[in-house]
């Protein structure tokens, strides 16, 4: 019925700018304030995002993420620094002058309503005449695979129906920007991984710039255009999952993403990184000649869905190191604990930080 | 020895002191012994009492004349023939309807008030809960000195604002407002005493019903683009309702059944226009002798009383399905 209906204008592609942000949470007082003392939750970051972008902040828990996601939002107001979407400073306004709609992490459906009521909800608050609201919840509803849900409460709704209904509420107000934190977490493993292939057809049909706020990087990964890597407050790194893979800005990228993580070798004033999936037997890299030679004394091996995960300590790279390797299926080198085998990483593999700063060399 | 201690009580070793049941294991003895004592209150000062009422207000016992005799419904036909009984229950409503609203909607206000974060919230949490606090006859008392026919202090400040004392003031001439000697202005006193002291309690009741609604409902409606009264009346009240509705029943209670503040402030008057059961019931049935119409007077408290008794048990029902 829906379907032959318009759909409504093309999304504003918008970008979403933070500069010198500061925000700082007095010890306590503040009923979201973590620990005490003045916490600076985010401490002077700046980040813009690209027009149709999603854009993921990925960080350990207090790390900051929310706080901005939420900042951005217009739930918290900034100690310092200024949040412009558009190119316009909006940093003084209310969350309803922005523009964007949010996903709550709890989904924060509201229990009174029906899925219905729920999805017009921002419609009302906005003044839309009943037909056209009425018109766009279905719209936002048929595109979510909700509709059978319309006359529900919130209470008889799965998880993953909840976070599609409070997809659909962000959805029909045709916001500037999305702002989702974490709206994966509640869901059980299996359901989160077919809802985030999902999440991305949605963002990528509605084309609306999106800043998605995850701790698991298997869904920053996986979603993200771009991913900030955040850590106490501080973007340590932007950029394309691979480039975040590959190239960490910092030992803190390094070791945050990747699972298990970089393997990390300190050698004189360096520390070598690896990722354990380049740390393979010396006769599988044979045909390469530029290779780093690493004797690895195996102590343990663990199989893992057809992956040999081999733990052991390096020696001859630099200090005795305990490491991990990740060997493919594909390899079926032999191997066992207790002995010591020749490994190999091909030199363009290997990365370089500074002991003391833990940044890139 | 162990292996003894482990045997399960009743095996073919025989009972061993250790292995048999305390009465801490007896959880059907200890129901009995705990419910004991809400039992015994239950039976003895107030199914006792309720049975005694019944009975007095089929009798023709007086003060002066305890003996028992039957009389049937005679009590209540006296009852219904005497117009201050008739006035006495609709300002039993009129006063409850009224104080119940102001109760819960001022509830409401204040629990506002003792969820914010402010310096120095916690005197203003004090001043709001001590009405509560205070002895009824005690505040009622000092309502009526407040309230004093000549030496009222709300008067002199009326006075003082220019608004009573001089011809052509608002309210009035005369140099007092004689809150307690009109009808109309006894009947406000009275329910004006009751709110200031039932609202801290119907506040505290929301409080914790305020305090039980997600923070981020709010915050998806403010970024849904709610306004403050388009959150409060379709996010925030809506949740509250259950929690509302157990105040609104304590406060329907709590000043249905009371008679101090009218006794304290009014004894009833001026001219019975601020008689309530509850008053007419002691003055007929303590003050005047008459037991059994007493009595009869106050069973009419019984079927309201239920209902509200019903009402709440509902509610909070609700509110452990929700």
């Amino acid at each position: 019925m829906a379907s032959s209906q318009p759909t409504p204008s093309p999304p504003m592609k918008a970008v979403v700018e933070v500069k010198g942000l500061v925000k700082e949470f007095d010890g306590g007082a503040g009923r979201r304030g973590r620990g005490r003392g003045g916490v600076r939750a985010i401490d002077g970051v700046d980040l813009a995002t690209e027009e149709g972008e999603y854009l993921v902040l990925l960080g350990p828990s207090g790390c900051g993420k929310t706080t901005l996601l939420r900042t951005i939002a217009g739930l918290e107001q900034p100690t310092a620094g200024d949040v412009l979407i558009n190119g316009n400073v909006v940093t003084g306004l209310p969350p309803r002058a922005r523009k964007v709609a949010m996903v709550f992490q709890s989904y924060a459906l509201y229990p009174h309503k029906t899925v219905l009521a729920n999805i017009v909800f921002p419609l009302r608050a906005a003044g839309m005449a009943r037909p056209e609201r009425e018109r766009k919840a279905h719209w936002a509803a048929e595109l979510l695979g909700i509709e059978h849900l319309l006359g529900r409460k919130p209470r008889a709704l799965s998880g993953g129906e909840r976070q599609r209904v409070a997809l659909a509420r962000a959805l029909v107000r045709e916001p500037h920007v999305f702002l989702l934190d974490e709206p994966l977490s509640n869901l059980d493993a299996k359901l989160r991984s077919s809802a985030r292939d999902e999440l991305k057809r949605f963002q990528q049909e509605v084309g609306t710039t999106t800043i998605y706020v995850t701790h698991d990087q298997v869904e920053a990964m996986g979603l993200g255009d771009r991913i900030a890597v955040l850590s106490n407050g501080k973007v340590r790194q932007v950029g394309k999952p691979i480039e975040v893979y590959d190239d960490p800005a910092d030992t803190f990228v390094a070791t945050f993403i990747g699972s298990p993580p970089m393997n990390l070798v300190p050698r004189e004033d360096q520390l070598v990184g690896f990722r354990p999936e380049h740390l393979l037997p010396d006769a599988v890299l044979a045909g390469m000649a530029d290779r780093e030679k690493i004797p690895l004394a195996v102590d343990r091996i663990e199989y893992l869905s057809g992956d040999r995960h081999v733990y052991g300590t390096v020696t001859g790279i630099g200090k005795p190191t305990r490491v991990v390797a990740r060997l493919p299926a594909t390899v079926d080198t032999p191997i066992s604990a207790g002995e010591t085998y020749d490994f190999a990483v091909a030199r363009s593999r290997l990365r370089f930080f500074s002991a003391e700063t833990g940044l890139r060399i | 020895m162990t292996a003894v201690r482990e045997a399960p009580a009743g095996t073919a070793t025989g009972p061993q002191p250790a292995a048999r049941r305390r009465l801490a294991d007896r959880e059907g003895a200890l129901a009995w012994l705990f419910l004991m004592p809400s039992v015994v209150y239950i039976v003895v000062l107030v199914g006792v009492p309720f049975v005694l009422a019944v009975g007095f207000a089929l009798s023709d016992v007086t003060a002066g004349d305890p003996s028992y005799d039957f009389v049937g419904l005679r009590n209540f036909r006296r009852v219904f023939d005497d117009p201050v009984f008739w006035r006495s229950l609709g300002n039993t409503f009129i006063f409850t309807g009224i104080s119940m609203v102001l109760i819960v909607v001022l509830g409401k206000v204040l629990a506002n008030i003792l969820i914010a974060d402010f310096k120095g919230k916690w005197i203003v949490r004090f001043l709001v809960l001590l009405p509560w606090t205070t002895p009824v006859t005690l505040s009622s008392i000092a309502w009526l000195w407040m309230l004093d026919s000549i030496f009222s202090p709300i008067d002199w400040i009326l006075r003082q604002m220019g608004l009573l004392g001089r011809p052509g003031d608002l309210l009035g001439a005369g140099s007092n407002m004689y809150w307690l000697g009109e009808p109309g202005l006894a009947m406000a006193s009275v329910i004006t005493v009751h709110v200031w002291r039932l609202t801290p309690l119907a506040a505290v009741i929301m409080m914790a019903g305020l305090m039980a609604i997600p923070r981020d409902l709010d915050e998806a409606a403010r970024v849904d683009g709610a306004g403050y009264w388009r959150r409060m009346f379709e996010v925030t009240v809506p949740l509250v309702l259950p929690v509302a509705a157990v105040a609104a029943l304590f406060g329907t209670i709590f000043t249905f059944t009371d008679m101090a503040v009218v006794d304290v402030l009014t004894n009833g008057g001026p001219n019975n226009a601020t008689q309530v059961l509850t008053s007419w019931a002691f003055f007929r049935g303590i003050d005047g002798g008459d037991v059994g119409q007493g009595a009869a007077i106050a069973l009419f408290l019984f079927p309201v009383l239920l209902a509200a008794a019903i009402a709440i048990l509902r509610a909070v029902r609700r509110m452990e399905v929700g």
